[in-house]
């Protein structure tokens, strides 16, 4: 039997797996606390309501919460130019040739579930493959409809400049019924996004075996010896393996 | 403001004339400063305007309404603001409040119009029909349209009273079959205050009145061209019962304890926590209650499309499209368990399709781990 030798290749830098599992928490959160607020458990209780403050402590950390999933989101699109090439803009840029080639090619094999005859080596992606990248270019798209259908809600009782940036936002789009209800739907699709997202990491490891899951944790992803023989012809990356990197040998 | 000083008199002078004293006037500038928002050192330049402004024109049209707006305005919290502004000097036309009638009626429009051009006021109230070439409302002969158009031309300013003339109201409701249309939508050129509500509080029209005559300009605007004096804030950020709203204690149905309690009525439907007015602090018919306070919830009638945000006894409205009981939630829930019973199925053909390169990829670890136990 043929031997396949794979390679340890840092994929996920620090900051993108920082950008990842805090987006992850605060989605939680910001959900989770999104449904509470807007359809709040019953409490019953004969205390006054002078003794409560647990609806204002919800909304507090909404609010709070969107902060910090605001600035996450400001900070990797930072990294955006400043990361590597996995993480670089040019990954999410939908309008290129081998973008769209790859795109094709993850619908026909993963999403339809297809068997090549002979498969292409370069189809198999390191960082993101097309479908995926395109799916994160949505969900950025979603989320920005998030920050500014919230944030525009908020600005009538906010004092500070940056929400009240967003207090065009509830005229535009004609009152507070429209915007909160474009809020709420919104919501729907992350949890949407989630399902398919998650199951789709799961598949990926599990058919493949290189370290998908393992891979936003650790940073690294496995890579077979041709495929990043084909990359460094290509020159696509200049230096893909550190020579004293662990082998695997499947 | 007016021209004729010889015919004319000043709001005070009238004031006086109709049997009021200066210290009901006094009384009268104070409060509506009050209302409008104004500093307490301002209430001597309310007074002074009155004293010393003549009188604004104003032509006040009514197109596809009830009259509730012009209801609400007199009786407004003051007998003054309807004696003087709207019931004695002011008005040059007015269908329902106005003692000419037919070609008389119409002929003091068209003076007042001639006279005065680009120095009235003018006041709409009710939208306009634009379907079947506006034959939904005619008045006089003549289209709702065509009346717009024309008295809009020569005025300085628009104010655009209640829902109707705001919005489109009910009748602009879905399927809208009048094609009833606010004003700003069809009068692009004119400065247009808006000042949604079915009806607009009847402090607040005078307040937007008096707010005219005092600084000769209109008041500040917020995005949506509402005075921002009376719509900046939501009516549940100045609601008596918010307190419970962040305790987090709400009625759950209309018969239950919490809701003879006074608890919140957000689970119940209330829109305050989505309209902009100030029915929790000026409150109706001379301050004695709003609807919150008296139990039911806000319907956020001085909203876009409120009518088609229903129901009004549930939080979420539902969606355009998906049928009127379908919320995001409903839909949400379905989209969820569709997509997570995809995904089972795509697991399944997953292991179906791909068994080859699973069990090859499988027998190569296999044979791996055999070579580390021997």
């Amino acid at each position: 039997m043929e031997t396949r030798k794979f390679r340890r290749v840092y994929v996920w830098e620090l900051p993108v797996r920082f950008f990842h599992w805090i987006n992850v928490l605060s989605i939680i959160i910001l959900a989770v606390t999104g449904f509470i607020i807007a359809d709040p458990p019953a409490i019953l209780s004969n205390k006054e309501a002078s003794d409560f403050y647990w609806f204002g402590t919800v909304r507090f950390i909404h609010f709070a919460t969107a902060y910090v999933f605001f600035f996450n989101m400001i900070l990797r699109i930072y990294w955006s130019f400043v990361g590597n090439k996995f993480s670089s803009w040019r990954a999410f840029w939908p309008f290129s040739k081998k973008m769209w080639h790859n795109f094709l090619h993850v619908i026909k094999v993963d999403v339809f579930l297809a068997n090549e005859k002979k498969p292409d080596i370069r189809d198999i992606s390191i960082g993101h493959n097309s479908v995926a990248a395109f799916s994160y270019v949505m969900l950025f798209l979603l989320a920005l409809v998030q920050v500014f259908t919230g944030f525009g809600l908020y600005s009538s009782t906010a004092s500070w400049w940056l929400p009240k940036m967003f207090s065009w936002v509830v005229p535009f789009l004609g009152g507070d019924f429209i915007v909160r209800t474009i809020h709420h739907t919104t919501t729907w699709l992350f949890i949407l996004f989630t399902l398919i997202h998650v199951y789709l990491v799961f598949y990926h490891d599990w058919l493949e075996g290189r370290g998908e899951v393992s891979s936003m944790f650790g940073g690294y992803k496995f890579v077979c010896d041709e495929r990043l023989k084909k990359l460094e012809e290509e020159k696509e990356i200049e230096k893909p393996v550190d020579k004293e990197e662990l082998e695997i040998i499947e | 403001m007016a021209t004729e000083k010889s015919v004319k008199e000043t709001y005070y002078e009238s004031i006086i004339k109709q049997g009021y004293s200066r210290r009901d006037f006094m009384k009268f500038a104070t409060y509506i400063a009050a209302y409008m928002g104004l500093e307490t050192s301002m209430i001597g330049q309310v007074a002074k305007s009155l004293e010393n402004t003549y009188r604004i024109p104003v032509i006040w049209e009514h197109y596809q309404e009830c009259t509730c707006c012009s209801e609400s305005f007199i009786r407004s919290d003051h007998p003054i603001v309807s004696d003087i502004i709207l019931d004695k000097i002011s008005l040059d036309y007015t269908l329902t409040l106005m003692a000419a009638s037919g070609h008389q009626a119409e002929a003091a429009k068209q003076a007042t119009m001639d006279k005065y051009k680009g120095e009235y006021i003018l006041c709409v109230e009710g939208s306009v029909p634009l379907g079947d070439d506006g034959n939904y409302c005619c008045i006089a002969g003549r289209s709702a349209k065509d009346l717009l158009i024309e008295a809009a031309e020569g005025a300085k300013a628009i104010i655009a009273w209640g829902s109707c003339a705001s919005n489109g109201c009910v009748q602009a409701a879905y399927p809208n079959p009048t094609e009833a249309t606010p004003i700003h939508k069809i009068i692009k050129n004119k400065p247009i205050i808006r000042v949604p509500g079915c009806p607009p509080i009847g402090e607040v029209m005078a307040g937007i009145i008096v707010h005219m005559i005092t600084f000769g300009r209109l008041p500040e605007l917020d995005g949506l061209g509402r005075p921002k004096a009376f719509y900046s804030k939501r009516v549940h950020d100045s609601c008596y019962r918010r307190p419970y709203y962040d305790a987090g204690l709400f009625a759950e149905t209309f018969d239950d304890q919490n809701a003879k309690d006074g608890y919140c009525l957000y689970k119940v439907g209330c829109r305050g926590p989505m309209t902009y007015n100030s029915c929790g602090t000026i409150k109706w018919n001379n301050g004695v209650s709003y609807p919150i306070q008296s139990g039911h919830g806000c319907i956020g009638c001085s909203e876009e499309d409120f009518w088609d945000n229903g129901p009004f006894y549930e939080r979420l409205t539902g969606l355009a499209g998906f049928g009127i009981e379908s919320t995001a939630d409903t839909i949400g829930k379905v989209a969820a368990g569709v997509v997570a019973g995809g995904l089972a199925v795509h697991a399944v053909a997953a292991n179906i399709s791909k068994r080859k390169e699973l069990r090859s990829r499988t027998d190569r670890g296999k044979q791996n781990e055999k070579k580390l136990d021997s």
